[in-house]
């Protein structure tokens, strides 16, 4: 798919959302910028993001070349430092703040507010944003944050639907950011302790979630076993397509029902509601994944720059082109997407 | 004489419990040796056994029976109803809150408040901002190892109290979705209010039969009944002045008994578990929470 251009601000029309992509790597980082997104955000090779996964996440050289790549063609670089502080080691995630000042990021991703704290008195004039994981999932959440740390955005949990989406975000001036597509916590981020309870490391803890060092297959038979520190989390049919044991998206028994008893294998795909969430004021689409290969940060990215490039242009006459669904599905979980909490089927 | 520096503490009843069970239950509370008693719906508004006015009126009665009485707002609010019932719940003066969500500081404008467990609190930066906003005491994150938690509270500040959780199922995880209407295929919005035939939540056991948690609506929590009792002495030496019990539908008030044993100096009783409930203690010892090191009961 080729890159295309960010439409410039239209006459009575909501402002165009920013387009915020994962980028876990250089490589990553590039395509997403290729792609056409306005913003990649990235963590440091350690505990102070949400996704401190072996092989991912920036050293300080390649960051300084991201950085400069991306300011180079008028793009921004946000820090996740989206982890808690553990006791006794605050300082590491204040160096984490003190480099990306450093290294020029154009705001930092934080979670914690006693992490807030240090960076709103340290760095007066740098942007900060409530991550996910801060779970604000209000107004009176977010304006809080705002008069404590004079906060510029938030990234609304996937919890909220449309309509709680747009009460928010008249209800504060912080800027919204919302997901669009990607992996789906059906858990409240930054609440959820399942991944500690069965093997000891969270992401509040350390940044990850159902972690790989966890994980164990085992076949007989043909029968596939997925298993997170010896607790079964699914079990395969020969022949059955098996996935990644996040252990919320297991199938468990309940009353003797074998089921995926928590949330089936599904990705979130909010393409049908890009023109509702702009006009409701929605400053940017967020895009999960820094744990994906550049080649999905490519695709997924230019088939949300072209819808959102068509929502600009006429969110009337939006419609959902069938080759941006099928670029999307291709890359979702169990190649099922759903629109999550932002509609509520299960209500 | 031996000196009493623990306070024993009763956390908010998680579960939906038929009213009178809940009032039995509660009239209960107030004859045992529990100080501190938590109340509220902090899992479901749509939950309605007990409505805010009877929430209240029990606060009263325990207060009554000589009991520190503090209301808890829950920790996942998303409909403007339930913003509402926090504004309504921070505006009443006569009950302390636990502020169950960072929300719930911003309507109480500077009035002491305890800060719940799900608040994230891992380390002294926040501790200070939290008591900066007001909070008297924190209750520690769950997953807070024995290490850890000590750490913490040398860099706690003056006057702050720490609470831990010592003794029932922990709640784990918080959703849009309930799980247990989806359990049933109903919706949210018409679910039936099956949580009533769950005392203690409905089990989620693994494909070989293995305990591993409890779904008790939109809240996931650990099929192991959390027990630190023995960790009593510890937890004092190390300067927590609250221990949390959280309600199931048996053993409760044998956790409280056993604790206030223990503080007497007196050996603590053995405590019956609901049937089939296994005990875990992982989180202390650094380890998954849902590991058990230690004797089985």
């Amino acid at each position: 798919m080729s890159a295309l251009p960010r439409l410039g601000r239209m006459n009575n029309l909501p402002p165009p959302m920013e387009l915020v992509a994962p980028a876990g790597s250089l490589a990553a980082l590039k395509a997403a910028l290729e792609a056409g997104a306005d913003a990649v955000y990235l963590g440091l090779k350690n505990a102070t993001n949400a996704r401190n996964f072996a092989g991912l996440n920036f050293s300080e050289t390649d960051i300084c070349t991201g950085v400069e790549h991306a300011h180079a063609l008028g793009r921004k670089v946000l820090f996740a430092i989206n982890t808690f502080p553990q006791p006794g080691r605050t300082q590491e995630w204040r160096n984490a703040v003190d480099a990306a000042h450093d290294l020029g990021a154009d705001a930092v991703i934080l979670a914690d507010p006693g992490l807030m704290v240090y960076a709103h008195e340290r760095y007066p004039g740098m942007r900060l944003h409530l991550s996910v994981q801060g779970s604000a999932t209000h107004a009176d959440a977010i304006e809080l944050m705002r008069e404590q740390f004079n906060i510029q955005r938030v990234v609304l949990p996937r919890v909220l639907t449309l309509q709680e989406i747009e009460r928010v975000t008249r209800q504060t001036q912080v800027e919204i950011e919302v997901f669009g597509f990607g992996s789906l916590c059906v858990m409240a981020e930054g609440r959820c302790l399942l991944s500690s309870f069965a093997t000891g490391d969270s992401p509040n803890n350390k940044g990850v979630c159902s972690p790989a060092h966890a994980v164990r297959w085992s076949e007989i038979g043909g029968q596939l076993d997925a298993r997170l520190n010896g607790i079964l989390i699914d079990r395969y049919a020969p022949g059955e397509p098996a996935a990644y044991p996040t252990l919320c998206k297991g199938r468990f028994e309940v009353e003797g029902r074998f089921d995926h008893a928590l949330e089936e294998p599904t990705s979130l795909n909010a393409l049908g509601l890009l023109p509702r969430l702009a006009a409701m004021g929605v400053e940017a689409i967020k895009v999960e994944g820094r744990q994906r290969s550049p080649a999905y940060v490519a695709q997924v990215i230019a088939t949300l720059r072209a819808a959102i490039n068509a929502a600009n242009l006429a969110p009337a006459r939006y419609v959902v082109r069938p080759d941006w669904q099928a670029s999307l599905s291709r890359h979702a979980e169990g190649s099922q997407t759903t629109q999550g909490a932002f509609d509520r089927p299960w209500k | 004489m031996e000196m009493i520096s623990s306070q024993i503490s009763l956390g908010p009843l998680l579960y939906y419990w038929p009213r009178q069970t809940t009032l039995d239950f509660y009239e209960q509370v107030g004859r045992s040796p529990v100080d501190i008693v938590y109340l509220g719906e902090t899992v479901c508004s749509r939950r309605h056994e007990l409505r805010a006015a009877d929430w209240l009126a029990l606060a009263g009665e325990l207060r009554a029976a000589g009991k520190v009485v503090i209301l808890s707002s829950p920790p996942l609010v998303e409909t403007s109803t339930e913003v509402a019932q926090i504004k309504r719940l921070a505006a009443q003066e006569e009950f302390m809150i636990e502020v169950g969500e960072v929300g719930a500081i911003r309507s109480l404008a500077g009035r002491p408040f305890v800060a719940g467990p799900h608040l994230n609190a891992y380390h002294g930066a926040t501790l200070a901002w939290l008591a900066g906003q007001g909070a008297k005491r924190f209750v520690a994150p769950l997953e807070m190892s024995q290490a850890d938690l000590r750490t913490l509270l040398t860099e706690r500040p003056a006057g702050l109290q720490a609470e831990v959780m010592v003794w029932g199922r922990m709640p784990l995880a918080f959703s849009a979705r309930c799980f247990t209407a989806r359990h049933f295929h109903l919706r949210k919005d018409d679910c039936g209010f099956r949580c009533i035939d769950y005392p203690d939540g409905l089990a989620l056991r693994t494909q070989e039969a293995g305990d591993f948690l409890a779904i008790n609506g939109i809240q996931t929590q650990s099929a192991q009944c959390l027990d630190l009792l023995e960790q009593a002495d510890d937890l004092r030496d190390m300067g927590v002045e609250v221990l949390r019990i959280s309600p199931q539908s048996r053993g409760t008030l044998d956790a409280i008994a056993a604790l206030h044993q223990w503080r007497q100096g007196r050996a603590a009783l053995p405590i019956p578990l609901p049937a089939g409930m296994r005990r875990c203690n992982g989180y202390w010892h650094g380890k998954a929470g849902i590991d058990w090191l230690g004797q089985e009961a």
